[in-house]
């Protein structure tokens, strides 16, 4: 304690005849800065200044920049052909064509496992995340930060642990975990090769994403459970609510709307979101009989390893359509009809 | 049942939350567990971990795996330092542009009256659906074109603009009364005042999130560093201990630097937000969308 003290009076004494030195300039600056600031306010450039353009500027030029421009010159380059190394030229819709009568990985790999994605982890993730956001609303304060925190870290950790941990845990070989424990159960004889197997592999990814699915809408969703008035369910057991299904249906999901639709948002975005988890598991791209190849796997494979930039585009355009239309069917299952 | 033991947030424990810490407790447990893994096989020597049968815990812990790391990374060209550097400088850069970028723009959506006001927040909102890596090659074109290729700057402009952080700072800056900046105005302060002094204080919980969304986003990107930088000094640490895996070529060393690498690059994320997840919490209440 002494010993800081001291510190703290060297350092003055060493700083005061430095303050000296420069307070007549100090002073100087601060009475122009005065002067200048009583000058020009309410004057015509502190209005200008304050004009909410300034404000949003920024972003707007980011926003198109890194999101708008994008989306718009990949709908155009999807129209057209280019390798990146010739100017693009331009072929109407052949590319869409081509993607939805010719290529039969696309149709049959990238859509289905996309839209079969999408329909179980999305929903499911968001299922879950809601009913663990309604289990944590129920405990204490104390606890429920230190649950919350075990359960939405794997969603922090997510593409990291794709390749180191998963590939141990389900390793086709005995040393992989689970395969030792069945082993030693006695359940199999033969080691199961998990992550080759076309079937399992599939399984495995999802209950991966399962696993990190509480991400930012789960927080939503336990914020917004919180913050509902307490008084509505003191109110709705005098009006003869029975039980606890009956609370969460009649009070809870209309009192949280609002989080419950920035939720669904979140859990249909992310799970379109993916690609690469099946060659990270299984070691190989593509992985053995397309399993688990997405849309957006399928884009980056003619994009960045066979240069058809304009087809790749097309398939990125095609994702964006369907995403927007899971989004409007959520909008309507959770908007709010004014 | 009695209103008491159906009450949301209690504040103390009662007999009745048992159930739920039935189901809570296990269900934790397992969501943590590939995490204690990771840091339990960050200090497993070599011989367990290639064990049989497997082992979960460490018995004899060692920095084994960490000084692996450290020896592969001077042989390579460039120390492994200067990858963290680059992930730091960056992800520093992201955070702070990306929460001032985020609360001068909320303040002026929610605040501020102009034309076009509440189209542009519909764009936003939109905007949250959009898958990013769709138009990575767009982005590519654009970054090449603005002569980004090959700058710390292509690390940060395509994280800088995040509709999800406007988002969450314009339904928080929806809360302040309208009143405090009435009052703000009378005493003759101008809009970037009234943002400096009424509005950034108060919506410090809102920004606490951005700050922690801009640094997993940037912490964990390794699309840079792929797609936009071609020079090796350039890259984050991501990418370096992606490729760590693959190119060591010798399986028993890269299962130990993988174990400490996956480690490094989590850790600092978990620690972020469990010091910052009250504030996170906190804005995450005004999240919703109407």
């Amino acid at each position: 304690m002494k010993n800081k003290f001291e510190v703290k009076s060297i350092i003055k004494r060493l700083v005061s005849p430095i303050e000296q030195f420069f307070s007549p300039l100090s002073k100087k600056l601060n009475k122009i800065n005065r002067e200048i600031s009583e000058k020009y306010n309410n004057s015509k450039y502190v209005r200008i200044f304050n004009h909410p353009v300034f404000f949003i500027l920024p972003y707007i030029v980011l926003f198109s920049l890194i999101i708008l421009l994008p989306t718009i010159i990949s709908a155009a380059l999807s129209l057209t052909y280019y390798n990146t190394i010739q100017f693009p030229d331009f072929i109407y819709l052949e590319n869409y064509i081509n993607l939805l009568t010719n290529d039969s990985v696309f149709l049959q790999s990238a859509i289905a496992n996309t839209i079969k994605w999408g329909v179980i982890v999305g929903p499911a993730g968001y299922i879950l995340s809601f009913f663990l956001a309604w289990l944590l609303s129920q405990v204490t304060h104390r606890m429920r930060t230190i649950y919350t925190l075990c359960i939405y870290s794997p969603s922090i950790t997510g593409p990291i642990m794709m390749s180191v941990l998963w590939r141990v845990i389900f390793s086709g070989d005995q040393s992989g975990y689970i395969n030792y424990v069945l082993l030693k159960l006695g359940l199999i004889t033969n080691p199961i090769v998990f992550l080759q197997d076309p079937n399992l592999l599939f399984i495995i990814m999802v209950l991966i994403a399962l696993w990190s699915s509480a991400g930012i809408g789960f927080l939503a969703m336990i914020a917004g459970m919180l913050n509902i008035d307490r008084t509505l369910y003191e109110a709705a057991y005098i009006d003869g609510i029975k039980n606890r299904w009956q609370e969460i249906f009649y009070i809870t999901i209309p009192s949280m709307k609002p989080q419950m639709l920035f939720g669904a948002v979140m859990a249909i975005v992310g799970s379109f979101n993916v690609s690469g988890i099946a060659s990270a598991l299984s070691g190989g791209n593509p992985p053995p009989q397309y399993v688990g190849w997405m849309i957006m796997d399928h884009a980056n494979d003619y994009g960045f390893i066979r240069y058809e930039m304009g087809y790749a585009s097309a398939v990125a355009i095609i994702l964006l359509v369907i995403v927007f239309v899971f989004n409007k069917v959520s909008y309507k299952l959770f908007g709010n009809n004014e | 049942m009695s209103i008491q033991n159906t009450m949301f947030n209690p504040k103390r424990y009662h007999k009745s939350q048992l159930k739920f810490h039935f189901v809570l407790l296990p269900l934790s447990i397992f969501m943590s567990l590939p995490i204690i893994f990771i840091i339990n096989n960050a200090f497993k020597p070599l011989t367990e971990l290639f064990a049989y049968p497997p082992k979960f815990f460490v018995r004899q812990p060692t920095l084994d795996n960490f000084r692996l790391l450290f020896d592969f990374s001077k042989e390579s060209g460039i120390p492994m330092s200067r990858y963290l550097f680059n992930s730091v400088i960056s992800a520093t850069i992201v955070v702070i542009l990306s929460v001032i970028l985020s609360s001068i723009t909320a303040f002026a959506l929610s605040k501020l009256r102009f034309k076009a006001k509440n189209t542009l927040f519909k764009i936003n909102t939109f905007a949250l659906m959009f898958v990013p890596i769709a138009v990575a090659i767009p982005r590519y074109l654009i970054i090449v074109n603005m002569g980004l290729f090959n700058t710390y700057a292509a690390h940060i402009i395509p994280l800088l603009a995040m509709p999800v952080g406007l988002f969450l700072v314009k339904q928080f800056t929806d809360q302040v009364p309208d009143e405090l900046l009435d009052a703000a105005k009378i005493d003759g302060a101008s809009n970037w005042k009234i943002y400096t002094k009424v509005i950034l204080p108060l919506v410090k919980p809102a920004l606490v999130t951005v700050a922690v969304l801009s640094f997993q986003a940037s912490w964990g990107n390794v699309e840079a560093s792929n797609n936009l930088i071609d020079k090796e000094s350039l890259r984050t640490l991501p990418f370096y201990l992606g490729t760590l895996m693959n190119s060591t070529g010798n399986v028993i060393a890269s299962a130990g630097i993988g174990a400490v690498a996956s480690l490094i690059s989590f850790v600092p994320n978990l620690l972020i937000f469990i010091f910052l997840q009250n504030k996170v919490m906190e804005s995450m209440a005004q999240s919703g969308i109407k």
